[in-house]
């Protein structure tokens, strides 16, 4: 079915063009321009949130299992890598002495960098943090497929939730009382002294992998099988879809970039506090999934941008003394959403390069939802 | 593989040797009752008095999980709507406890039939996970929205001047108070109040109608919107008899102590079965038990993970709670 030409990890030119633009926008000419408080709950952190929100949208918005547990499988992540770099950080290091390309003067004026350093990190450091998001999933998605596995069986719908959400408190617990078995992460004061490794570039990263590893998958005949799941198990049971396995393969899968996400998050601001993992923040994944459209990668990347930096914005943007009002701000802004738009802000409409190249024709319940669709779909 | 790990849930769930641990557990909880008997006595007594308060919030995550099959995450901080009801009807108005205690039901009642016109009723024909969403959102906005500066302040407040002189006695070596008493009565008078309700009264029977089968009960000429909202008054109402109770307990007032007792109430209410009175009672008086208890004997630290533990387990063995009726659920 594949369309000769450029690919690469079955993306198309056209992904991956877009792909480096967008890196080269942010790096070169969006993070000089901001203090760096800013680029880093700006446009790093959205970009980890959106790595653990496309793992929920595969959970819930493509499976269709309800699933509160995000938030802990990132807890888990985070204090996995954080241990790991704590006791290794300082004493890996191998510095790579890269090359410094001068640039022509006309590029420097509009762009403020003296010279373009290539190739300039610390090998290191970045293989420790490599190995420590490594450690972060991997610990993640063997708890998710245990828990998975064994609650799945048993349990769906709202008491899978319920379920995953009992799952999210516990580890919240366990995180406040980890300094018993693991001093060095120091309970309910949290833990300090992480190196910070999380750089614009490996956030970026992991985030197109996980949109790449989503759209193989989604666009797969295994695909097909999850989204029949969410649409009828029964019917899809009878067609001799193993509904348990994908169900599962979609839980380990989405926790795994829970995990993933943890890891980065755990080195971006060098400091993790089991406040931070608690039931107020658990409802973050869902809220961002929902405002972006169930089911829809572009959406969930777009609400998480649009999330991360009006929350942060308005830090910054309400007038002296009404600080306190962001967070009674936002609920009426989400309530009006789903008074106005429930079905998201993009509902279901993928982006052109992100759509896929032979999607099969929508149903009718699916487009009577959305109309802006059915025309998409025409043109 | 995906089999050989069937096989083994299978034989964990089916095996003699999980109900063994069960039962190594409760002989060794004889034990330690046995060890020190008046400790046990007391624990029990302060889990019992805990659970009552914790019944009181479940019953309306029941009500309406029940009715228009929403988790009401909203639910805890109308509790602590009530609580803060309370303490300006007694601290600031000196009324006594039981027109202070009217008085946090009558504004829970009023929030409860705000929130359900302008959130949740709009959103009835909605997908549920709007309505989740919409719910936590709610929730976020009365913690957010009182704890700014100029309505109850997002600092600790000591309920002081308590409407029951607090005195306690010694029954063989355990210490029981007159606010138990207090706490107990009330929640068994609000609980046979409801039970009569629900199964005694005309509207009881509406609602059991419209919680049934919402079209059918229209035809029969329930005005089912009214029946809803009745319910959100009537879970908020107790609701907010259990704020009251639980600062009368635990004298310390925050915007954001709803949270925790809320989702304890809600684990309580599912635990029993949702959906089911008598079932988020019961389910109510053990999480109090298992709390304390934990609380005591293992680790005070690490007992909401003890208390959610169990949850789960018990979801495992029985998926729809100790009192639910089986899979009338639909996604």
């Amino acid at each position: 079915m594949h369309k000769s030409g450029f690919r690469f990890l079955g993306q198309s030119l056209q992904f991956w063009a877009t792909v480096l633009l967008v890196f080269l926008f942010a790096q070169w000419i969006l993070m000089p321009r901001m203090s760096n408080f800013r680029n880093t709950a700006w446009i790093m952190f959205p970009c980890i949130m959106a790595i653990i929100c496309l793992g929920l949208n595969l959970i819930y918005g493509f499976n269709g299992q309800f699933s509160l547990g995000q938030w802990g499988f990132y807890g888990i992540g985070a204090y996995t890598s954080a241990i790991i770099t704590y006791r290794f950080g300082a004493r890996v290091s191998l510095p790579i002495e890269g090359i410094t390309v001068p640039l022509p003067g006309l590029v420097q004026k509009l762009i403020p960098m003296a010279e373009m350093q290539l190739f300039h990190f610390d090998a290191g450091k970045a293989g420790l943090l490599l190995i420590a998001v490594a450690a972060g999933a991997v610990l993640a998605a063997l708890v998710s497929l245990a828990f998975g596995y064994i609650v799945m069986l048993r349990l769906g719908s709202d008491y899978f939730g319920i379920a995953t959400l009992g799952f999210t408190l516990i580890v919240q617990n366990l995180l406040v009382n980890l300094d018993r078995w693991i001093p060095e992460t120091k309970g309910a004061r949290g833990m300090v002294g992480i190196p910070p490794l999380t750089s614009f570039f490996w956030a970026f990263l992991f985030l197109v992998l996980a949109i790449v590893v989503l759209r193989n998958l989604l666009y797969s005949s295994a695909g097909r099988a999850i989204v029949s799941v969410r649409e009828d198990e029964v019917a899809a049971q009878a067609m001799g879809i193993d509904v348990l396995k994908y169900k599962v393969v979609c839980f380990v899968l989405g926790s795994l970039f829970a995990g993933v996400a943890g890891a980065l998050y755990a080195h971006l601001y060098a400091f993790l506090s089991p406040s931070y993992f608690s039931f107020a923040q658990s409802f973050d994944p869902m809220i961002i999934i929902v405002m972006g459209g169930l089911g829809n990668m572009t959406g969930t990347v777009i609400a998480t941008f649009l999330w991360a930096i009006t929350l942060e914005g308005m830090r910054i943007w309400l007038p002296m003394g009404f600080e306190a009002w962001r967070f009674v701000i936002y609920p009426i802004a989400l309530l009006l959403l789903m008074l106005f738009r429930p079905q998201g802000i993009m509902g279901r409409v993928e982006l052109g390069f992100l759509r896929a190249p032979k999607w099969p024709r929508r149903t009718a319940a699916a487009t009577s939802a959305n109309p802006e669709g059915r025309k998409e779909a025409a043109a | 593989m995906p089999k050989l790990l069937n096989r083994l849930v299978v034989s964990v769930r089916k095996s003699p040797v999980v109900y063994a641990v069960g039962l190594l557990l409760l002989v060794w909880l004889a034990g330690r009752a046995r060890q020190n008997p008046v400790l046990f006595a007391q624990f029990i007594v302060d889990g019992i008095r805990l659970g009552f308060v914790y019944a009181l919030v479940a019953l309306g995550y029941t009500m309406v999980y029940g009715i228009v099959r929403l988790i009401n995450f909203a639910h805890g901080d109308v509790f602590m709507i009530g609580a803060f009801a309370a303490y300006y009807g007694t601290t600031h108005y000196h009324w006594r406890f039981l027109p202070a205690l009217v008085l946090a039901m009558v504004i829970c009642a009023f929030v409860a039939v705000i929130i359900e016109r302008v959130a949740y009723k709009p959103l009835r024909d909605a997908p549920r996970i709007s309505a989740l969403i919409t719910a936590v959102g709610v929730s976020f906005f009365l913690e957010y929205f009182s704890a700014l500066n100029f309505v109850f302040t997002s600092n600790f407040i000591s309920y002081v001047p308590q409407p029951i002189q607090f005195t306690s006695w010694q029954v063989a070596g355990v210490t029981v108070s007159n606010i138990m008493f207090v706490v107990m009565a009330v929640g068994t008078v609000c609980l046979f109040a409801l039970y009569y309700l629900v199964y005694r009264t005309k509207l009881g029977k509406a609602m059991r109608a419209v919680a049934w089968d919402k079209p059918t009960a229209r035809l029969m000429g329930i005005d089912v919107d009214l029946i809803i909202t009745f319910t959100f008054a009537l879970g908020a109402a107790l609701a907010g008899i259990g704020g009251m109770l639980y600062v009368v307990v635990y004298p310390q007032i925050r915007t954001f102590m709803g949270v925790m007792p809320g989702l304890k109430s809600f684990i309580a209410a599912v635990f029993g079965g949702i959906g089911s009175i008598p079932g988020a009672f019961i389910g109510a008086i053990t999480i109090g038990m298992v709390e304390t208890l934990s609380a005591g004997y293992l680790s005070s630290t690490l007992r909401d993970a003890i208390v959610f533990s169990i949850l789960i387990i018990v979801l495992l063995y029985k998926p729809t709670g100790l009192f639910g009726e089986a899979a009338k659920e639909k996604a």
